[in-house]
């Protein structure tokens, strides 16, 4: 079947219309043929003898009458080994071989290969002959960076096969043939290591899908601690500007203990991303000894690039994000920021003339949006091994304000919700997860009743505050000023972290259970005090320790010298000795 | 020769169509009315039906007057000659200079690879104390002034056009008042700026559709020059109208309005020029400052709100200070550390603000009647000064003197131990006379 073919009858912005001949589907990929350029777009809408376009790129030039070429195929990305370390655009164009290619500016109309077809593998097989095999199971394995990439059955074959031939152990490159399987018919397959999927259908080649459960480890403390985030769920990050969504962003792409970071910068700024392009070929993992750039993959759509794009770039990152998930690997996928791919969605909307609906977005964002968050998980695998996708995004609601469509519908499909709050961030209080409005669905790895108690102490310390305002400091009680105190206290010295310096930055699980039972004791210690001042001078001192002993590496002589100091000061100020442990 | 249409189906605000082919999309094409010539660009194709918006506006255009598509897009001359001179937002000269034609370059191209960007490391000076010590700016860096209409923004910028450390200034003014024009012309003029610097102006009273090609032009020629090597200051006034000029043209068009009345395509749209900030690899760099006014001081407003969004930071100018608290450049960590400035600066940024913030508290509390401690009357008195020696927008002064500024300030108000300084900044750098 030769694909079909077209010409545009309408543009308006990146949306066009094409009167076409043939078959089409919905969703396919089409290309619009401009001189040597062929310009990508994708099918949205397909009425009377008309399809609807949206174009990745410039429209600018494009004439009515121009040729189309519709490809038969979904919008898809290639799997295979190599993909880990890349940067790629919304459309897993290689954006370092685009620069080298075409200098300064990004090109119209050029699509390079996403992997490299030459570069041998080292291929192990794991599968015999003679072995039955379904979709996601493994047929043998390359070294890439740090892991074993798990060669498998393409996710888009269906039912069982029979291994009929296993290349042997030797160095092949991602298209060679190194298996031949048959089906229940008799049909022989070829498979290389190397296939497509299109973006906007989840991977489902896995035996079950599991509660999430075990906490995935941020080392932030204030998200491990109050709002852990499991391995297999789902967080959000809404927050006005300068909160710092895409510092924290950041700082978890750097310190989650994952396999695999994922990270989508979509719509935001291109400085930011060059941060991250820039710092990470340079950081040391400390899990794995080599660099951060080899755990991850960064899909970059900055603001400036086109606007279709970005909405492919989500899907994409959660695309390869899955792949790396049916190889039994942990995987965070980190979206910044779903409210600009709301945008888009909105943008499209509108150009496709839809009734709006709120704030001017399609009726179908909340469902999108549950699509999207849906496709995290813990699964089991048909290979009986476990892998998981957790995925977080941030939202950038317009005025700060979350009672808007974007921030609401992704509160009703998350696990957890990291509020960011602009008065803390002023404040300089990062990270600016507000304590009080966050929550989580998830279990943390510290109880939950001391943690219940450390909030209730967050909660009233902050009423005291409130009300200090009006009657001053004068009349509030000693004991209100002390839970004043305890709450800013546990605010400055646990839930505050600094992100710059090299300890602080990130805190181990072993590190937050023991800092924080401390802590609890400072809550809990029913403190011997005259005077405010004299409390004030107290905490002043409680917090300077904490904060150094913060600073201070876990296994020098420091750590165990400042926790003395502090052990010390309690007891002198405690009132009964029988509030020591 | 390019085909003539002279019959025009519909005119709807500044907005026409005709029915035409072989047309390109966002294609130039010229009218000819009896109030003489304008430009038009093709915003929407449907079949034959061509709709352009129309640069000078469609009053007085009749629907037998002639229209000529130029088979080009948008273009503009680039070359060193510009220099000094003044354009307007259709690119021609609007000073008696004489028309330039050579080189034309196209406008708004395609955005920079990010993998070709680097991460910016180069301070720009503008000897203001509020910017160059407590938030710098960096080469690259976009920022906007937010503030509300009466306050001295154009003051600020046209201050910051002068002083800046950069090899040229494009200024873009969109929707400027006639008087602020001239100010600004007068201001770079008699401070020998102007040799340095390109006008593309929209004045309150030229064609509304014309103030939507400013900041595409000006950065078109930016981007030239930046690849040349120069460093480019890019200050765009004021990018609200160029907001309200965006939402005329999508109500005309009867697109779908999403957030008072704005189009849903406000951040794109504002983002495509915001981003074409840059420091290149081996070559120059652009750098914008753009006032943004905030309706009704609202920041939540969606100008303010998108473009915070989009930008690294911003100047909040706010009863005629650069407010210390509101204003944020996100890049000022990558130029103010001990290798890079001097080695007191961070800690002159923090400490200072730090007790600035206290002294707001305090003034708080003095308005509220409670009773002033000898604290108290340290931390008014350091306000006080603050105010005027560092935070007065006439305050003219380099980084280091500023710096020593600082530590005066702080020694005429306080102990050395009230500060929370480091104790190694302070044997180095607490002065040694003071009159406390």
């Amino acid at each position: 079947m030769s694909p079909s073919t077209g010409k545009i009858v309408g543009i308006s912005g990146n949306m066009v219309t094409v009167e076409f001949d043939g078959n089409i589907m919905q969703n396919e990929v089409a290309y619009i043929l401009k001189g040597e350029e062929r310009l990508k777009s994708e099918i949205v809408r397909i009425g009377d003898s008309v399809a609807f376009m949206q174009v990745f790129e410039s429209t600018k030039g494009l004439k009515i009458g121009d040729k189309v070429e519709f490809s038969g195929e979904l919008l898809s990305v290639q799997l295979g080994p190599g993909l880990l370390g890349q940067v790629y655009d919304g459309l897993q164009n290689p954006l370092p071989d685009l620069a080298e290619e075409y200098g300064f500016f990004l090109p119209r109309g050029v699509e390079l290969k996403a992997l490299d077809d030459e570069r041998k593998w080292k291929f192990t097989p794991v599968a015999n002959k003679g072995d039955t095999v379904i979709q996601g199971m493994l047929l043998g394995h390359v070294p890439e960076g740090i892991f074993e990439h798990a060669i498998m059955v393409p996710f888009h074959l269906p039912g069982e096969y029979t291994v009929e031939d296993i290349a042997a152990e030797g160095e092949y490159a991602i298209k060679e043939t190194i298996a031949k399987i048959k089906d229940e018919k008799g049909n022989t397959h070829e498979i290389s290591m190397t296939f497509n999927w299109p973006v906007k259908i989840p991977i489902e080649a896995y035996r079950d899908k599991i509660v999430p459960e075990e906490p995935l480890v941020t080392q932030a403390r204030i998200i491990d601690t109050f709002f852990p985030v499991a391995k297999g769920g789902t967080f959000c990050i809404p927050g006005p500007f300068g909160a710092g969504k895409t510092v924290l962003q950041h700082i978890l792409s750097r310190h989650a203990q994952v396999d695999v970071v994922i990270v989508a910068a979509c719509g935001e700024r291109a400085g930011e991303v060059v941060e991250l392009l820039r710092e990470f070929p340079e950081l040391e993992d400390p899990r794995t000894g080599k660099t951060l750039m080899e755990r991850t993959i960064i899909i970059c759509n900055t603001s400036s690039m086109p606007v279709a794009a970005r909405e492919a770039s989500v899907y994409t990152a959660v695309t390869l994000g899955e792949y790396y998930k049916q190889m039994g690997l942990d995987v965070l996928l980190l979206a910044d920021s779903t409210s600009r791919w709301a945008q888009a969605m909105r943008e499209l909307s509108g150009r496709l003339e839809e009734i709006p609906g709120e704030e001017a977005f399609p009726a179908y964002l909340e469902s999108r949006i549950a699509e999207f968050y849906e496709r995290s998980g813990l699964m089991e695998l048909n290979s009986g091994e476990y892998g998981s996708l957790t995925i977080g995004g941030t939202v950038s609601p317009a005025g700060g304000n979350f009672e808007e469509p974007v921030t609401q519908a992704t509160l009703k499909v998350v696990g957890a919700f990291l509020g960011l709050s602009r008065d803390r961030a002023n404040a300089r209080r990062f990270p600016s997860i507000h304590p009080l409005e966050s929550w989580s669905k998830y279990e943390s790895f510290i109880d939950q009743k001391n943690i219940d108690e450390a909030t209730d102490k967050l909660r009233r310390g902050n009423d005291v505050n409130q009300m200090m305002m009006v009657v001053g400091e004068e009349g509030t009680s000693i004991e209100d000023f002390q839970l004043y105190l305890k709450s800013e206290f546990l605010d400055s010295v646990y839930l505050q972290q600094n992100a710059f310096d090299e300890v602080d930055a990130a805190t181990n699980k072993e590190r937050q259970t023991h800092v924080f039972q401390r802590v609890q004791q400072v809550l809990d210690t029913d403190f011997h005090l005259e005077s405010k001042d004299q409390a004030r001078d107290l905490f002043n001192r409680l917090r300077q320790l904490f904060i150094d002993w913060n600073y201070a590496k876990m296994d020098s002589p420091d750590f165990k010298q400042i926790e003395e100091s502090i052990e010390k000061l309690i007891k002198e100020h405690s009132e009964n000795e029988e509030n020591l442990q | 020769m390019r085909k003539i249409y002279n019959k025009i189906q519909n005119i709807s605000g500044n907005v026409i169509s005709v029915k035409a082919s072989d047309v390109s999309y966002e294609e130039l094409a010229e009218i000819t009315t009896q109030r003489g010539k304008s430009l038009a660009q093709v915003i929407k194709m449907d079949d034959e039906n061509v709709s352009l918006q129309v640069f000078t506006g469609s009053r007085g255009v009749s629907i037998n007057d002639e229209v000529r598509f130029l088979g080009r897009p948008m273009e503009v001359t680039f070359s060193d000659n510009m220099l000094g001179r003044i354009f307007d937002g259709a690119g021609s000269p609007r000073d008696k200079g004489p028309l330039l034609t050579e080189n034309l370059i196209p406008v708004a191209g395609p955005s920079v690879n990010p993998s070709k960007r680097i991460i910016p490391r180069r301070m720009i000076r503008t000897n203001i104390p509020m910017i160059d010590v407590f938030n710098s700016l960096v080469v690259s860096q976009k920022l906007p002034i937010f503030s509300v209409s009466g306050e001295p923004y154009n003051e600020l910028l046209a201050r910051i056009a002068l002083q800046a450390e950069v090899d040229m200034i494009i200024l873009g003014g969109i929707g400027l008042k006639y008087d602020e024009y001239m100010k600004f012309k007068n201001t770079l003029e008699s401070g020998g700026a102007l040799s340095r610097s390109i006008f593309f102006m929209n004045t309150a009273s030229d064609p509304i559709v014309e103030s939507l090609m400013v900041p595409d032009l000006s950065l078109a020629v930016a981007e030239k020059f930046a690849l040349k090597g120069k460093d480019v200051l890019v200050l765009l006034t004021d990018m609200t109208n160029f907001a309200d000029a965006m939402k005329e043209i999508a109500i005309t068009m009867e697109q779908v309005p999403s957030n008072r009345g704005y189009p849903g395509d406000l951040y794109t749209q504002l983002a495509a020029r915001y981003e074409k900030a840059v420091d290149f690899d081996d070559a120059g760099s652009i750098t914008i400052l753009a006032v943004t006014t905030m309706p009704g001081d609202d920041v939540t407003h969606p100008v303010p709100d998108n473009t915070g969004y989009i930008t690294e930071g911003q100047f909040y100018l706010h009863n005629g200070y650069i407010d210390p608290f509101g204003s944020l450049s996100r890049l000022k960590q990558q130029v103010n550390s001990a290798d890079q400035s001097r080695k007191d600066h961070r800690a002159i940024m923090d400490g200072m603000i730090q007790l600035y913030a206290q002294f707001m508290e305090t003034e708080e509390k003095r308005a509220m009647g409670f009773r002033m401690s000898g604290w108290d009357q340290k931390l008014l008195k350091y306000g006080g000064m603050f105010r005027s020696q560092m935070m007065d927008l006439s305050v003219n002064i380099p980084l280091e003197e500023a710096l020593d500024r600082g530590w005066e300030i702080m020694a005429k108000c306080f102990t050395p131990e009230e500060t929370r300084m480091r104790t190694e900044l302070i044997k180095e750098f607490w002065p040694k006379n003071t009159d406390q």
